[in-house]
């Protein structure tokens, strides 16, 4: 059987949502018999293949290299799937959102710090106005709540697309 | 005197109601639950959730449970997909008006808003978040007000003026401009009218009104013991 494409992006997120997903126990043996991880911080590829089945996005989009990661993942992928809170309503990367960038990046590293207080611009991508979920920028099949969505949702909606077949009553949502 | 008794049909079921009832506590009286987030027992209906709208039959328009009386013959509807669709939107449009950052709450797991967009299934919302900037008072020893977390149900407002008598919150401009505030506007520790009940807290469906010193998830509320006060007391609501 041909094993189906899955990939993991990790945008603006604490990584606690990947640590959910290998969070699943020996489900995660019968379940890598039947995919292929192609990308993610869980693998080496370094450029987001073309033709992948399925994505699972952690985090909020924060920055223009968020932005322009996920519109490259979603012309690549067929079903897009929002994971955890931060990707599903903004959450903790949101909190943000009320503070004007410049007045943000000053206070975390000029008036936050002891020493070196310069506002880092080399290397790290330009903050966006505001962290927003998935949703607001490109069309999201699936959403998958939570913070972190429990391994046995995550497993279960993996398993769900992997056989086609809903299971009505396995997966409470909830957000937070 | 006693009350007229009523017939109606709730979901098509025949079920006798009191005059005086409201659509909801008659529904309840025979073991119908219709979604509520601003009701609680013991307080005056205000129908300002909107989550317990029902359908009467030879009208169009909806009405909230809470706040309609019963009326001889009535036929209400409590579930249908077009209620379960303006439900999920009033759930969704509070969701998106202010900052309910459930991970970061007091309340977390134990938040009425957020069980009950578990029970609708509600996985994400169709609107832009507006992520308002909205003020967190500190200022009461016991007690905190964080404005991202209200629903603006007034449960509080209603308790403190109903059963402490101290009619100390108020809800200040309109619209989304709306705000919950104490003693005329000013901050909740300055506020010379409020007793430190907490009932208030106490009433709060989600964690806008907490009791300092709890971490995330660690605020369970008791606002059965709000109702149960009013049964003791014989208040009529």
């Amino acid at each position: 059987m041909k094993k189906v494409k899955v990939a993991t992006v990790w945008l603006d997120g604490c990584s606690g949502c990947h640590m959910s997903l290998l969070d699943m126990d020996a489900a995660i043996i019968s379940l890598a018999q039947k995919i292929e991880l192609v990308y993610g911080p869980l693998v080496d590829a370094q450029e987001f293949p073309e033709d992948v089945d399925v994505t699972l996005v952690e985090g909020a989009v924060s920055s223009q290299d968020d932005l322009n990661k996920l519109k490259k993942i979603r012309q690549r992928t067929r079903l897009l799937i929002s994971l955890g809170d931060c990707a599903v309503t903004g959450n903790v990367p949101a909190m943000r959102n009320s503070i004007p960038v410049q007045k943000l990046l000053h206070q975390v590293y000029v008036e936050g710090v002891q020493a070196n207080k310069i506002i880092p611009t080399d290397g790290v991508p330009a903050l966006l106005k505001q962290a927003r979920p998935l949703r607001e920028f490109v069309k999201v099949d699936m959403c998958l709540p939570g913070c972190p969505p429990p391994a046995k949702a995550i497993s279960s909606v993996i398993a769900e697309l992997l056989d086609g077949k809903k299971r009505e009553g396995t997966l409470a949502v909830k957000f937070g | 005197m006693p009350q007229k008794k009523l017939s109606v049909r709730i979901d098509g079921e025949l079920i006798s109601a009191v005059e005086g009832q409201t659509i909801l506590q008659a529904a309840r009286a025979n073991g119908k639950r219709i979604p509520t987030l601003c009701d609680l027992e013991g307080l005056t209906p205000v129908g300002a959730c909107r989550l317990c709208i029902v359908e009467i039959s030879g009208t169009d328009r909806l009405f909230p449970a809470c706040t309609t009386p019963v009326q001889d013959g009535m036929s209400v509807t409590t579930v249908s997909p077009k209620l379960t669709q303006y439900r999920r939107v009033s759930l969704e449009l509070l969701f998106v008006e202010r900052n309910h950052v459930c991970s970061a709450c007091v309340s977390n797991g134990h938040c009425e808003l957020q069980a009950m967009a578990t029970e609708m299934g509600i996985s994400t919302v169709r609107f832009a978040y507006n992520y308002p900037k909205l003020a967190v008072d500190l200022s009461h020893p016991r007690y905190v007000l964080d404005q991202n977390r209200c629903i603006l149900c007034t449960r509080c407002v209603r308790v403190c003026a109903e059963l402490e008598g101290a009619h100390v919150w108020e809800v200040t401009s309109r619209g989304i401009h709306s705000r919950i505030v104490g003693d005329l506007n000013q901050k909740w520790g300055d506020a010379k009218g409020c007793t430190s009940c907490g009932k208030c807290v106490q009433a709060c469906p989600t964690g806008a009104l907490a009791e300092k010193g709890w971490a995330v998830e660690e605020m369970v509320k008791k606002n059965d013991n709000i109702s149960s006060l009013v049964r003791r007391r014989g208040v009529q609501a």
